[in-house]
């Protein structure tokens, strides 16, 4: 897609393609099934989590085969951004500057392309997570087809799985706190696929100049 | 004695204190297995899946006498066989019987992520209650004897009872029943501490075994199940018996800091989120971004 059709009518902007978004959400909603039958494995106190999602047999049985569902949207998220995602000297500036998007002064941060520096390491911690769960949750899988001289493999698979989770969490609560809560719009153009101008020019403006200055302006 | 196994000391992944823990005294009952005077008959192998009711299936030769290479999810009780070269270059046949060890502190129960699919009952019987079973299997991570096994066809996972059945009912196991040799014994676990360091010191004073002695590896609280053996500083001879068996490393970082540090982080993290929310709220709306760029042309 060139950018000059990614600039709507009426002052809209397409953000997401159909497809980016269909992968976000295989990704997401695979994502929070495991996350909750992956918490009831996790702790006693919220084994109620997989009774209510079917039983524990039921969610022991589904959490590896829609954590494969998960592992897949990750590999199509890297086909689709890896590319946008590399670090560059504005990201670095803008983890040194990252006092002031906390404090939402974000007039005070370096400029932004389509994605910001936190977004990208969103990016590469969901996917260097998702590998490792993968690897890990491959071994949690079949337990019993791993040969007592390699049960060093289930010790290190089960850590591993556990603690790449964690991070995960904690990307993923920041993920939906911004996405949801704090930038206004960005929850609807993961749904629709579009923002408004002001929506790019706020927090992207570098992208925003990018695609008006290969567009025709129109109002 | 009996109903001695329906009271529960210990249940895995429970929320809460364990109802009835601690109001008995303590009566906890012990397998002995003398290895010096096993002749590897195998009649409590038999004796094992006659009254479980285990399904026969095949057996793997190879090349020893022994059944098969390891325990199965139905073959719960297995003899290993270890033609063992001594140092003097003498031939030894070593024998032991194999099956759950019964852990006074259980591995296979710390692991467990489900409430009441395995239990500890106050006479030390470490139980699964294939009912409460998810089959994910960490108990086999969790266990150093290797003996928990996963039924590929049921999802649940099967080990030696110590027939918690018979036990209750005040019989001894179905083993100790069939041995010929009179190896196994079963009582309190004092009286077989007792009995297993007097055929211990017999071996060593009289026997000619200087390193006798008995099996009860305090890596993981002392077993319901203890060995005599000729070498107690070798146990490995005796068909891969751990010389120091513990619960893994892994398996209490993961059960112990790893949670505690991620119930930390995931509370505060959410509380963190809800915070910055009532300090800072949302990046300033659109209405305002415009108020506040009025005038300045992009």
């Amino acid at each position: 897609m060139s950018t000059s059709e990614q600039v709507l009518p009426r002052g809209r902007i397409l953000r997401y393609t159909f497809r980016e978004r269909i992968v976000h959400w295989l990704a997401a909603l695979s994502y929070i099934y495991c996350l909750l039958t992956g918490l009831a494995f996790w702790s006693p106190w919220l084994f109620w989590l997989a009774i209510a999602l079917g039983g524990g047999q039921i969610s022991r049985m589904l959490h590896p085969w829609i954590g494969l569902l998960f592992f897949a949207g990750v590999l199509q998220m890297y086909g689709l951004w890896a590319r946008q995602m590399g670090i560059t000297d504005e990201d670095r500036a803008w983890f040194r500057s990252m006092r002031y998007y906390i404090r939402n002064e974000d007039e005070k941060m370096p400029p932004v392309g389509r994605y910001n520096a936190g977004q990208k390491l969103l990016f590469w911690g969901f996917f260097v997570c998702g590998i490792l769960l993968f690897l890990s949750g491959l071994v949690l899988w079949f337990p019993e087809y791993i040969p007592w001289s390699l049960r060093w493999l289930r010790y290190i698979a089960i850590v591993t799985h556990a603690s790449t989770a964690l991070l995960t969490i904690g990307l993923f609560l920041i993920h939906v706190y911004m996405g949801v809560f704090a930038e206004r719009g960005a929850f609807d153009s993961v749904i629709y696929g579009d923002v408004t101008e002001d929506f790019a020019k706020r927090f992207h403006p570098a992208w925003y100049k990018e695609l008006i200055g290969s567009a025709p302006r129109r109002k | 004695m009996s109903q001695e196994t329906l009271r529960i000391q210990k249940i895995s992944a429970h929320a809460g204190a364990v109802p009835g823990e601690g109001t008995q005294r303590e009566f906890q009952v012990c397998k002995l297995i003398d290895t010096t005077t096993c002749i590897g008959c195998k009649a409590c192998e038999v004796a094992c899946m006659e009254w479980n009711d285990l399904p026969f299936g095949a057996t793997v030769f190879d090349n020893t006498y022994q059944t098969m290479p390891d325990t199965r999810w139905n073959y719960w009780n297995l003899i290993k066989f270890n033609e063992h070269e001594t140092e003097d270059g003498s031939l030894m046949w070593l024998m032991r019987k194999d099956q759950c060890m019964h852990c006074a502190d259980p591995g296979c129960l710390a692991a467990c992520p489900s409430d009441g699919a395995i239990v500890q009952y106050t006479n030390g019987i470490v139980d699964f209650q294939q009912a409460n079973c998810i089959g994910c299997g960490y108990c086999i991570t969790g266990c150093p004897f290797n003996i928990p096994k996963f039924n590929s066809e049921t999802k649940r996972v099967y080990k030696c009872t110590l027939c918690a059945d018979r036990v209750s009912e005040g019989l001894e196991p179905a083993c100790i029943k069939s041995c010929p040799t009179g190896c196994l014994h079963f009582g309190s676990k004092d009286d077989m501490k007792f009995l297993a360091e007097k055929r211990a010191t017999q071996l060593r004073d009289h026997y000619n075994f200087p390193k006798a002695g008995v099996y009860d590896p305090p890596g993981v609280g002392g077993t319901g199940v203890i060995y005599v053996l000729h070498d107690v500083t070798e146990p490995e001879n005796y068909g891969g018996l751990p010389k120091d068996p513990h619960v893994p490393m892994s398996v209490r970082l993961w059960k112990g800091p790893l949670k505690w540090l991620g119930n930390l982080a995931m509370v505060g993290g959410l509380i963190g989120l809800f915070v910055h929310y009532l300090r800072f709220g949302p990046k300033s709306r659109e209405e305002e971004f415009e108020k506040r760029h009025e005038g300045e042309q992009p």
